[in-house]
């Protein structure tokens, strides 16, 4: 190689890097905020890597508009009052362009007027209970319509008519329900019982009792975290079976079948908008992405593949609006479309998802192999019909 | 009211009443002698089911012979430990005991979140567990005695046993005995108090552990399960009469029979708050418990 070459090669490469750093010159915040500690970490943790995987993949690709994404993480630490402050400090402080978090819904109505007060924007990627709607969050989790009352439709199709309904006590479970109870009578269905047990609670002998005196046709459960690895020992223990007697599940991801034992969870069923077994090409890529950064074992769930998409969704809409400004954002991600793990998905005028809802049965790896699904997408319904007659999103 | 379904509840008396006596027993002993509030005792139940898990990832299905010596000697050997490098040096500072034990119980919470991760682990009960006796026929037709609790009802049964001989029927309890009632007159007589304390909290930790197995089969093996039981143990030992053995025993039962009783009536999710009213209606009547135990080293607190 002569010298001139080496000379010449030498600075086009500097000028490369120079060129690269001009470009990124700026760079641009956003707050990843999950409990990383706390009882909800279980959860959470994996939701955040998912999120910041997605961040990574697009700072690999250049950034957003010729900016780098910064992410400032922040740990809610399972506790409401502490998001509440840490969202506070991402948009005051930190003033990120957009927030990716929050889990449980008291984590998301404790942020709400935080992020309303500011105008930040929140993406919450979890399936939630409805009966809210502020036009700063971008809620991509399932709503009601969107997971269970497919499951409903999906249980009915099957042929159960007579429903046990079995959840935690607290906001989620309880309006879910609600809503299902409306829609159950409205079907002409019946609802054999209705049973919520403590947050975290791991005695269910009772609720099994409860259960067999009304001889339902089919469990709905709305249990949470640990509550389902007791409920399933003991329902097992008192000698049912996903034949005798199914329950579908709507906490149960891929990660938690993994610490129920999927032994305990085989023949039952889950419905989410996501499973990890979706053949689709995005879904390939994200399962090779994530197992390839955190383990080739890691499970992942429905959360965790709204998490990652949140991120891409959130640059398509700002490459749209050309600024990070929350508003021209939330402005543009209207009708913005993708093919993403989840499959095709599309926002809402009501900042919700359009998505496909799908129910899987769990096999013996912990994995769910989807064996119904929606007709073609699901418009996101914030209020239900009949629960909330009259109510609807401004 | 329905016979198949009363006698469901009553057996699930039993069955809680079971599980609260095991996670009970160990905190009773080390308080009726040491005085001490362990408020890392749960954490003793999640060490057994951790345990059990490791044995049930080495031996497959039959694991159980295993599991059993293993946590009992797990929780015994980490009890010692704590006794040694904590409680022992805090005699006589009930106050400082509680707070050092639940520094402990944290660490010990956080060290299993490093080993295992926050997710639990499953435990998979054997296939001989797995099944129910199912009444056929007659009036009681349909119900049902799941091997698993039959199994944890027994163990606790055996353990109870063996404590009772163990307290009434052995050297090691006479001292124990001797102790809990004076421990200057015992230790006066040539009873060696302190290696007495560090046996005593090794039993009752160890006695935790054996309980965490009995867990494992029934509910989570995750970092925080041991917390999910600890108020509950409390509770059946201030009921029963603190340091009372026997006590916790006729309280384990008790408390049982009221949850499942209130639970069948009533909301599961509310019969945790009528026991609770009712825990401090029956403490106003009797402050000391069903089976106060009279020994001059309580009077003193």
């Amino acid at each position: 190689m002569t010298t001139l070459r080496k000379f010449s090669l030498a600075s086009l490469s500097l000028a490369l890097i120079l060129g690269n750093t001009a470009g990124a010159q700026g760079t641009v915040k956003v707050g990843i905020l999950h409990s990383l500690t706390g009882t909800m970490a279980i959860s959470e943790i994996t939701v955040a890597n998912a999120a910041q995987l997605a961040v990574d993949e697009i700072n690999a690709k250049g950034g957003v508009l010729g900016r780098k994404i910064v992410v400032v993480k922040e740990d809610g630490a399972s506790d409401w009052p502490t998001f509440t402050t840490k969202a506070e400090k991402l948009l005051t402080q930190d003033r990120v362009a957009a927030v990716f978090g929050g889990w449980t819904s008291a984590s998301r109505k404790a942020m709400l007027p935080v992020f309303e007060k500011n105008k930040g924007l929140l993406f919450y990627p979890v399936q939630f209970e409805g009966n809210e709607c502020s036009p700063n969050i971008i809620y991509t989790g399932a709503q009601p319509n969107q997971q269970a009352l497919p499951a409903l439709e999906w249980a009915l199709s099957q042929g159960y008519q007579n429903i046990f309904l079995l959840g935690s006590d607290y906001v989620y479970p309880r309006t879910a329900n609600l809503i299902l109870k409306k829609h159950i009578t409205d079907r002409g269905a019946k609802v054999a019982g209705e049973e919520y047990v403590a947050l975290g609670g791991t005695e269910f002998s009772s609720v099994i009792n409860k259960i067999k005196a009304a001889r339902p046709q089919v469990i709905i459960n709305t249990l949470n975290g640990d509550s389902n690895v007791s409920f399933f020992k003991q329902y097992q223990a008192a000698g049912y079976s996903a034949a005798t007697l199914p329950v579908i599940s709507f906490s149960i991801a891929e990660q938690e079948a993994q610490a129920i034992g999927p032994a305990l969870l085989t023949g039952q069923y889950a419905t989410w908008n996501y499973f990890q077994s979706l053949p689709n090409a995005a879904n390939k890529r994200f399962v090779a992405a994530y197992q390839k950064k955190y383990g080739k074992n890691a499970a992942i769930t429905d959360p965790m593949a709204h998490a990652y998409m949140d991120v891409y969704l959130w640059k398509a809409a700002v490459e749209k609006a050309k600024s990070f400004d929350p508003a021209a954002v939330r402005k543009a991600i209207v009708g913005i479309s993708m093919d993403s793990p989840l499959g095709k998905i599309t926002v809402a005028p009501n900042g919700s998802l359009t998505q496909t809802v799908y129910t899987g049965q769990s096999g013996a790896g912990g994995q769910f192999k989807v064996i119904g699904q929606s007709k073609g997408v699901v418009a996101p319904q914030p209020y239900d019909k009949l629960a909330f007659p009259g109510k609807t999103c401004p | 009211m329905d016979p198949v379904f009363l006698f469901g509840q009553l057996f699930t008396g039993l069955s809680v009443a079971s599980i609260l006596l095991l996670a009970a027993l160990g905190l009773a002993l080390s308080f009726g002698l040491m005085r001490v509030i362990n408020m890392a005792h749960g954490e003793f139940l999640m060490v057994g089911g951790y345990l059990t898990y490791l044995a049930s990832q080495w031996l497959g299905p039959d694991f159980l012979w295993l599991a059993f010596p293993l946590a009992f000697l797990g929780s015994a050997l980490l009890g010692a430990l704590l006794e040694v490098t904590v409680i022992r040096r805090l005699y006589g500072r009930p106050l400082d005991t509680l707070l050092a034990t639940f520094g402990v119980s944290l660490i010990l919470q956080q060290a299993a979140r490093q080993l295992f991760g926050s997710t639990g682990v499953p435990v998979t009960a054997p296939g001989w567990l797995a099944g129910a006796f199912v009444v056929h026929g007659g009036a009681l037709d349909g119900l049902t005695f799941p091997h698993v609790r039959l199994f944890v009802i027994g163990l606790s049964l055996l353990v109870l046993g063996g404590m009772w001989w163990l307290l009434n029927r052995s050297r090691f309890g006479m001292h124990v005995r001797a102790v809990n009632q004076n421990r200057e007159v015992a230790s006066a007589l040539g009873v060696n108090t302190r290696r007495l304390d560090l046996l005593v909290f090794a039993l009752g930790s160890g006695v935790a552990g054996v309980a965490g197995v009995g867990l494992a089969l029934l509910a989570p093996v995750n970092p925080t399960v041991g917390a999910a039981y600890i108020v509950n143990a409390f509770l059946v030992v201030v009921v029963g009469g603190v340091g009372s053995v026997l006590g916790g025993a006729v309280a384990a039962v008790g408390l049982g029979f009221v949850t499942a009783l209130t639970e069948g009536f009533t909301s599961v999710s509310l019969a945790q708050a009528i026991l609770l009213v009712l825990v401090v209606a029956f403490l106003q009547w009797k402050p000391r418990g069903l089976f106060p135990t009279r020994s001059r080293a309580l009077e003193e607190t």
